[in-house]
């Protein structure tokens, strides 16, 4: 299998999947002629033209607002936010417009818009281009939300986004551009609502989002090696739809549950799992779900600080082994 | 075309009042003009007095005054061009030919609803007729509809969008930023600000520093023109203009229509902000009694026609009100349709219902069992309109049957 990483699999997406639609076009800040701020759209100005790869002004609330537009009347708008920050310029586009409009119109107008965008921290961009708002549109019905974390799911979800005829917001990951993979050749769209099992095992169940789901698996070796634990880790790769019956399944075999995310705690994703869990497993939970989060706070700019403020590989072997405290 | 600036109270000078500028169309158009006018304008009292006896619930934003804008720009629209407009839409369906009995019932919440009662007075759609909506938020709709242009000339069609906003959303960040892109993208886009006088309940001369809006687009690249909104005739032509300008030579045009709202921002304001003289005023140019005064004084109706047509109107508009009087409310099971488009081989959770204790997909509300099902049903009766049955029947409870009254209902908190 093609070793690639994460940025050029989704180029690669963007790419086989303009080959295929000519309503497939991309919009941006600086993705065509600058090649993107992190490159994920090198090259496809000069291969598809200024027709299908529109440089935009700064102006994300209207571009998205155009995508949801163009999707309406029948095209397949890419729009690449440069981060997930500027994307809260554009909510009431894709909260107001893109999720309400095939219900607010009694099913007569859909929205096939895929906004892109990164999100985390690491590169020292400080309070405003550095967070993790999954929780935020995972909280609208009418969105779908993928978050990949491998370059396979980069493309494979990235061309099931496309495809689709709802509006989603794909979150990538800052950190990740440069990871390489194994992608699949002539691997076609993935299904979204399908999570992926990182690794087996029975004695805890740690569901990572997004980096946080390399982070989990990371743990999961230690907790192996330190402390003879075999963690089952769980990618849901996307939100909206969730595959919320493999996490069940696999706390229901493992009777505890570590939600590791990169976000805020106060209504995220892992408020939101613990929820459900404890809803529908909680017969079967032998521990209180723990919740790995970021801190609390704007993102700091100074590095030390930073690193302090998201988790890594100790806040996730610690959450997992505090589900055994009490055995 | 004569406008008076409200802001300034000076007459501009291009032209003279009440359509007099322009020779008259042809007789049928002059009939169909008057008689979507009329239309329109009896829809709207109707849609008041129903308002009123709790039948419309919600915000109901009328248009009347407004008649000769909406048809005089409408009419200028081809058939397969576009049309967008903001929450105060109902005469911009009708004008495009929707059904009033699906716009009434819309405003109704009833299923036979030209948004299957999801989207109320604010939220009109109807696809068939390339009239992509109604929109709540201001300025919400204009990136739409350059998004709507930019699918136009992407796939090399002939096709125009009529983007319609009020004289509030040129304040909005969109305004600016849409009009930008479309210039920037040499977009088929007609905007056309419907100046009633007012955002809400702030005259123009307090929420703008600019009063000519038409100068607003300017310094964007997108050429403004201003016309008499009182007069079909005169929005029609200059409408017209901008829209050839705009489809043949893919250069954007903004056209202002200077007019007035007789009736509240909504239908619960008390009007504190204006005099019943400026209203008045504004009355004395009503678009419909000037039209039609000039279509019998030179011969092309008698006053018994335009009579009919009136008494048409009002015919048409009882069979509306009956109409979705009778239409039933949407099912309850129907509550989670469309949220998504659904594909069947897509695994996972779409939607979450924690309505009730036993948490279900919402997608499979149909399947959730009886207790969610018994939830739903204790959930719609504070709707106050009868028992499940006779929802579906669509027959209403008598008047004073648990029906709030409007009176009850606040108006927009702070809102638009």
């Amino acid at each position: 299998m093609p070793v690639m990483r994460y940025r050029e699999a989704l180029n690669q997406a963007l790419r086989e999947e303009m080959e295929a639609d000519d309503s497939v076009f991309l919009m941006g800040e600086d993705i065509g002629v600058f090649n993107g701020a992190f490159k994920v759209t090198a090259g496809l100005l000069e291969e598809f033209g200024e027709r299908r790869v529109r440089d935009t002004p700064i102006s994300e609330n209207t571009i998205v607002g155009m995508g949801v537009g163009a999707a309406m009347t029948g095209l397949r708008p890419v729009v690449e936010l440069m981060t997930i920050n500027f994307s809260l310029l554009a909510m009431d586009q894709v909260v107001n417009h893109a999720a309400a409009i095939h219900y607010m119109f009694g099913g007569q107008a859909k929205v096939p818009l895929v906004v892109r965008m990164p999100q985390g921290a690491g590169h020292q961009l400080g309070p405003t281009h550095s967070h993790c708002f999954e929780a935020f549109y995972l909280h609208v019905p009418g969105l779908l939300v993928a978050v990949p974390s491998t370059p396979a799911d980069a493309k494979g979800l990235l061309k099931a986004a496309i495809r689709d005829d709802n509006p989603v917001v794909f979150i990538e990951h800052e950190t990740l551009y440069g990871q390489r993979g194994e992608v699949p050749e002539n691997g076609g769209p993935m299904r979204f609502g399908e999570a992926a099992i990182r690794r087996e095992g029975n004695d805890v169940t740690m569901v990572g989002i997004s980096r946080m789901a390399i982070t989990a698996e990371k743990a999961a070796e230690t907790l192996a090696d330190q402390h003879e634990i075999e963690s089952e880790v769980i990618d849901p790769r996307t939100l909206r739809p969730l595959d919320l019956d493999t996490i069940l399944d696999s706390v229901k075999k493992t009777n505890r549950a570590v939600i590791v995310e990169e976000g805020w705690p106060h209504g995220g994703v892992g408020a939101n799992l613990a929820a459900l869990i404890q809803e529908q497993a909680f017969d079967w939970l032998d521990a209180p779900v723990q919740r790995v989060t970021g801190a609390d706070v704007p993102m700091p700019y100074s590095k030390p600080l930073e690193q302090a403020a998201f988790p890594h590989e100790e806040h996730v072997v610690k959450a997992a082994l505090a589900t055994f405290r009490d055995l | 075309m004569a406008t008076k600036d409200a802001a300034t109270g000076k007459e501009s000078s291009d032209g003279p009042v009440g359509g007099a500028g322009h020779s008259l169309p042809d007789e049928a158009t002059c009939r169909l003009v008057l008689e979507k006018m009329m239309l329109i304008r009896r829809f709207e009292e109707r849609a008041g007095e129903m308002y009123a006896k709790a039948k419309i619930g919600g915000f109901l934003h009328l248009c009347i005054g407004e008649e000769a804008t909406v048809v005089g720009a409408t009419q200028a629209l081809r058939e397969t061009d576009y049309l967008m407009s903001t929450y105060r839409e109902h005469g911009q369906a009708l004008a495009r030919g929707t059904d009033p009995n699906a716009v009434m019932a819309e405003l109704f919440g009833r299923v036979d609803g030209c948004s299957g009662g999801r989207g109320g007075s604010m939220h009109l759609f109807d696809a068939e007729r390339r009239f992509l909506g109604g929109y709540g938020i201001v300025g919400g709709s204009l990136p739409l509809s350059a998004g709507v242009a930019l699918a136009a000339d992407y796939r090399e069609t002939e096709d125009v969008i009529l983007s319609m906003m009020g004289d509030g959303a040129t304040n909005q960040g969109t305004f600016g930023e849409t009009m930008n892109l479309a210039a920037l993208w040499k977009l088929p886009v007609v905007f056309l600000i419907i100046n009633n006088q007012f955002g809400m309940g702030t005259a123009l001369h307090r929420h703008s520093a600019v009063t000519d809006l038409s100068l607003k687009s300017e310094g964007f690249g997108v050429p403004g023109t201003r016309c008499d909104g009182m007069d079909v005739l005169d929005v029609h032509s200059v409408v017209t203009g901008a829209l050839a300008t705009a489809r043949d030579e893919r250069q954007p045009q903004l056209v202002e229509a200077v007019t007035y709202r007789y009736r509240g921002h909504s239908m619960a304001d008390p009007e504190e902000y204006r005099t019943k003289e400026e209203v008045e005023e504004w009355r004395g140019r009503d678009p419909i009694n000037t039209f039609s005064t000039r279509l019998v004084e030179e011969g092309v109706l008698k006053q018994e026609e335009v009579d009919e047509f009136d008494a048409k109107a009002i015919a048409r508009v009882d069979e509306a009100t009956t109409f979705a009087d009778h239409s039933p409310f949407p099912d309850l099971d129907s509550l989670y349709d469309d949220v998504y488009v659904y594909s069947g081989d897509v695994p996972g959770w779409w939607t979450v219902d924690e309505r009730s204790p036993e948490v279900h997909p919402g997608e499979k509300e149909r399947d959730a069992g009886p207790v969610p099902h018994e939830l739903a049903e204790q959930g719609a009766a504070y709707a106050s309109v009868g028992d499940a049955e006779a929802r579906r029947r669509g027959s209403s409870p008598k008047e004073g049957e648990g029906e709030p009254a409007a009176d009850d209902r606040d108006e927009e908190g702070g809102g638009d």
